[in-house]
């Protein structure tokens, strides 16, 4: 089998594997490292379900190779909750505002949004209205939702007001 | 869903990337990975099995962007988000940083690359037609050496480039755009984020009123980023109005020939290629204005 070994950071934690050079990031999230939150949809960059955070930004796991992830940190939607019980105000925000249903689509979501509100911490340009909203979420499919839930969620985790409204 | 086996080759200079894709002995198809945002798709859907697979993304000096003696160089890894936010392109090349945007969604950006999305000549894509539209230079290193290739030599057919098998695409070089420049590119896709059904790029130069120089191209209506030089000629040393611009948008739709598929037929590709033409050449003149 064609394989290498690459060294990665998962959610804060440093991991050397071997992984066959034809394995997805994807499917070494979910096959090698039992990641699974990560889901996958299409496999092949259209629906967005498997977005994660790529040192800082958001990518699709499916498009690209696990050797590729050598040396890079990246974090999936295990990665935000800190564990106390308590979820990452990104998704209190999503909670809070009812953005989901079935969920298939949630770590997508979660991570593409996140993304935002990293990208504002950054100072990188985000969106402002819910128009723009919208087109940052296009990459992100849910066919539950009707996405207005979606976007009054990101509204919140954007404005950071997650848990303040009762 | 998975890639169909393939031998890794990851090379750290140019040199390398093209020794790996010169050395193939039975190996069959070769193929660049650059972002991987077509690519890696078409392999995991096996419509793209290669023998071996050239990942240059451990390359180093492919990533800057750079201005000299009115030139815009950008390195053929340059992420399309990292292009999109950059000050020299939003000043200098203002028709791709309209044109980004439009390509894929923000994740896709974020991964994606200028000169893949180049080199995969899709003849939909928004960057090939940028590049046709400014008259890039594509510049690639063979075994040869290092050689520049105008953009209207460079799209061949569809998928299709002036590269040969050895070659690598370095970097795309763009004239910066003077004072009285504007920009605008227009799309129709059937859904955010699609490849076009027909897009149009337009970089309008005024001088007073009047037009200077207009430099149209169109995607998606055949097999290659089509130049609009009926319509540019139809502009050129013109005030832009409503006659002017059905002129210019007629002459060049009545010379295409797109072909039907099942997002659009033939004459409606046409018919949007006009209107976006009207549309793309009234916005890129209104930002030339304001540059005035």
């Amino acid at each position: 089998m064609n394989t290498r070994e690459i060294t990665v950071t998962v959610n804060g934690r440093k991991r050397t594997v071997n992984v066959e050079v034809r394995r997805t990031l994807a499917d070494f999230l979910r096959e090698d490292l039992g990641l699974t939150a990560t889901h996958l949809g299409c496999e092949h960059g259209v629906c967005g379900a498997c977005t994660v955070i790529v040192d800082g930004h958001t990518e699709r796991s499916c498009t690209q190779l696990a050797v590729q992830a050598d040396g890079r940190e990246i974090t999936t939607v295990e990665g935000l909750a800190t564990g106390d019980g308590e979820l990452h105000p990104v998704q209190q925000a999503l909670r809070d505002n009812h953005s989901f249903q079935c969920g298939f689509c949630t770590p997508g979501f979660v991570m593409t949004i996140y993304g935002m509100c990293e990208d504002k911490k950054a100072g990188r340009p985000v969106p402002c209205s819910r128009t723009e909203i919208r087109e940052e979420l296009s990459g992100n499919i849910c066919r539950c939702t009707g996405y207005q839930s979606i976007v009054d969620g990101t509204e919140a985790a954007l404005a950071g007001t997650a848990g303040k409204e009762s | 869903m998975k890639p169909a086996v393939f031998e890794y080759v990851s090379p750290t200079s140019v040199d390398e990337a093209v020794t790996a894709l010169s050395t193939t002995d039975d190996i069959g198809d070769v193929k660049v990975l650059a972002g991987g945002q077509s690519l890696v798709p078409l392999l995991s859907l096996r419509l793209a099995q290669p023998g071996r697979i050239v990942d240059i993304n451990g390359i180093e000096n492919l990533s800057e962007i750079t201005e000299e003696a009115g030139v815009v160089t950008i390195g053929a890894l340059v992420r399309q988000a990292v292009a999109g936010r950059s000050d020299v392109v939003r000043r200098s090349i203002p028709l791709m940083a309209a044109a980004i945007p439009l390509i894929g969604h923000g994740a896709i950006r974020n991964r994606g690359t200028v000169g893949g999305s180049i080199a995969h000549a899709d003849p939909a894509a928004e960057l090939p037609t940028v590049a046709a539209c400014l008259d890039a230079e594509l510049v690639a290193q063979g075994p040869g050496g290092e050689r520049s290739i105008r953009a209207a030599d460079f799209f061949t057919g569809f998928f299709t480039t002036a590269l040969s098998e050895d070659e690598i695409l370095t970097a795309v070089r763009i004239r910066a755009a003077g004072p009285g420049t504007g920009a605008a590119y227009e799309e129709v896709a059937r859904r955010h984020g699609d490849f076009a059904m027909a897009g149009v790029a337009a970089q309008v130069r005024l001088d007073g009123d009047t037009v200077a120089e207009a430099r149209i191209a169109i995607s998606g209506v055949d097999l290659a980023p089509v130049r609009a030089s009926k319509a540019e000629a139809a502009l050129a040393g013109r005030t832009i109005d409503d006659a002017v611009l059905d002129e210019a948008a007629d002459a060049t739709v009545a010379d295409l020939s797109p072909s039907s598929d099942l997002h659009g037929s033939a004459a409606y590709r046409k018919h949007i290629a006009g209107v976006l033409i009207r549309k793309a050449v009234r916005t890129a003149a209104a930002r030339a204005r304001e540059t005035l």
